[in-house]
């Protein structure tokens, strides 16, 4: 393999969603950024640009990250899922479909990010009890809902899976 | 906002990372999970020239156990040591501290190596690896070196590596036979850092009765702080309360805190007693159920 070199931009790679992406951007621009503005995918949004708040949350090679704290370059070869990449066609996702029964969320900012957080969540504790859920969620800030219904969302989906 | 503008370089070997790390220059910074490096680069308090990249390199990605050893490859990540199984039969305190380390998606990708080289003293790594003397193999493309965690920590955000130097491994002694733990943090929401943490490892034998002792405390000092002198105060006792409270009253006379928005210096020194009391009694606790393994 060639000696890495140091680079002011690079051409990456990436799956998202299930489709390939090749292009090239400078090293300093964040996934978050990359994701949104070089691909047009919307749906992660950016609150704080500095990892506190949680709303840039996917999913990277299987497990949640903050893409608001990765350079896009650090995902060459990466497969990304993003919150478009959740519903299946016209039907949404079993977490979206609670999020919506529960009543959620409120202006919706940060949901994509919570979403998303949900479902590594539950991939790695598939029966969490309530506490387990709200540490499971705390890296998500939401200034509307209270949580309330976001962590009734989520064990709605828990108990589903348990039936 | 977004970081100003740096080269960057990711490397795939630890030699060459070194060597890139060298040819560089001093405004070269190394980037490991990037939790807390790049939120200072997004928010321009850091500026670098040229970044280099270590996580491709999956050599330093390891949980192995030498004896008495448990060596921990600098890229590991907060979330492989919290569930890691050998961490858990081999030095159960670090899976309790990796738990607290930050969130889920934080703990997917930061790593042990850039915790103690970021070096916050309210940072639950550090002060780990300050109460079980962990060690740290340092290397630089022309040296390699042991420092001990008691002495690798100066200031807050400092420490006594290299501009060319990368922290590869850490150490950590296997919890001894009768060992017993306390791990005790103080913070107002999950994940958040710590106010004050206090953790101990405690040696006691079938009596109960502790042969050996040490303790740290984080987030009430400039460094996360060893507190020696409990020591001669715990070993030799049976943990009563008298003794517990004498050994709280010492950590928290050893203690230099700062203030700030999330409590005052005077907090701080009293919450070290309370914890550091709280935290014997846990590990004192955990006797009868080290009898029954």
């Amino acid at each position: 393999m060639a000696e890495a070199q140091f680079a002011e931009s690079q051409t990456i790679r990436v799956r998202v969603n299930g489709r390939e992406y090749e292009h090239e951007v400078p090293v300093r621009r964040l996934l978050a950024d990359f994701i949104r503005h070089d691909l047009g995918l919307t749906a992660t949004h950016l609150g704080c640009e500095h990892g506190v708040c949680g709303a840039c949350t996917i999913i990277m090679d299987g497990e949640s990250v903050r893409s608001c704290l990765l350079f896009a370059v650090q995902a060459d070869g990466a497969e990304l899922q993003t919150l478009e990449g959740l519903a299946n066609g016209d039907e949404m996702h079993p977490l979206q479909q609670a999020f919506w029964d529960n009543h959620a969320l409120q202006c919706g900012f940060c949901t994509s990010g919570f979403l998303m957080s949900a479902v590594d969540l539950l991939h790695k504790n598939p029966h969490p009890s309530e506490e387990e859920i709200r540490y499971g969620l705390s890296g998500n800030l939401c200034r509307c809902t209270g949580y309330a219904n976001i962590v009734k969302a989520v064990q709605a989906v828990a108990e589903q899976s348990q039936s | 906002m977004k970081p100003a503008p740096f080269r960057y370089a990711c490397p795939r070997s630890v030699d060459e990372a070194l060597a890139l790390l060298q040819a560089g220059g001093d405004e070269t910074k190394v980037l490991a999970g990037g939790q807390s490096f790049v939120p200072l680069l997004n928010l321009r308090i850091a500026s670098v020239e040229s970044v280099v990249d270590l996580n491709r390199l999956d050599d330093l990605a390891y949980i192995k156990r030498d004896n008495d050893t448990l060596c921990i490859g600098a890229m590991t990540r907060h979330r492989q040591m919290e569930v890691s199984d050998e961490i858990r039969a081999a030095q159960p305190l670090l899976c309790r501290a990796a738990a607290e380390v930050g969130h889920l998606a934080i703990r997917n990708r930061g790593t042990i190596g850039g915790s103690l080289v970021h070096a916050d003293p309210a940072a639950e790594w550090p002060l780990v690896a300050a109460a079980l003397d962990a060690q740290f193999v340092l290397r630089s493309q022309d040296n390699s070196r042991t420092v001990s965690a008691r002495e690798f920590f100066l200031a807050p955000l400092m420490t006594a590596i290299e501009p060319n130097e990368i922290l590869c491994e850490v150490r950590f002694p296997v919890a001894p036979v009768g060992a017993v733990w306390g791990f005790q943090e103080l913070c107002r929401r999950p994940g958040d850092f710590a106010i004050v943490a206090i953790a101990c490892q405690l040696t006691l034998d079938d009596g109960g009765t502790c042969s050996a002792a040490s303790l740290a405390v984080g987030g009430a000092h400039s460094t996360p702080l060893h507190v020696a002198e409990v020591e001669p105060i715990l070993i030799g006792s049976q943990g009563d309360a008298a003794v517990m409270t004498a050994a709280a009253e010492k950590a928290a006379a050893a203690v230099d805190p700062s203030g700030d928005v999330h409590g005052s210096a005077d907090y701080r020194r009293r919450m070290v007693k309370v914890l550091t009391q709280r935290a014997l009694k846990e590990a004192w606790a955990q006797k009868s159920k080290r009898v029954l393994q």
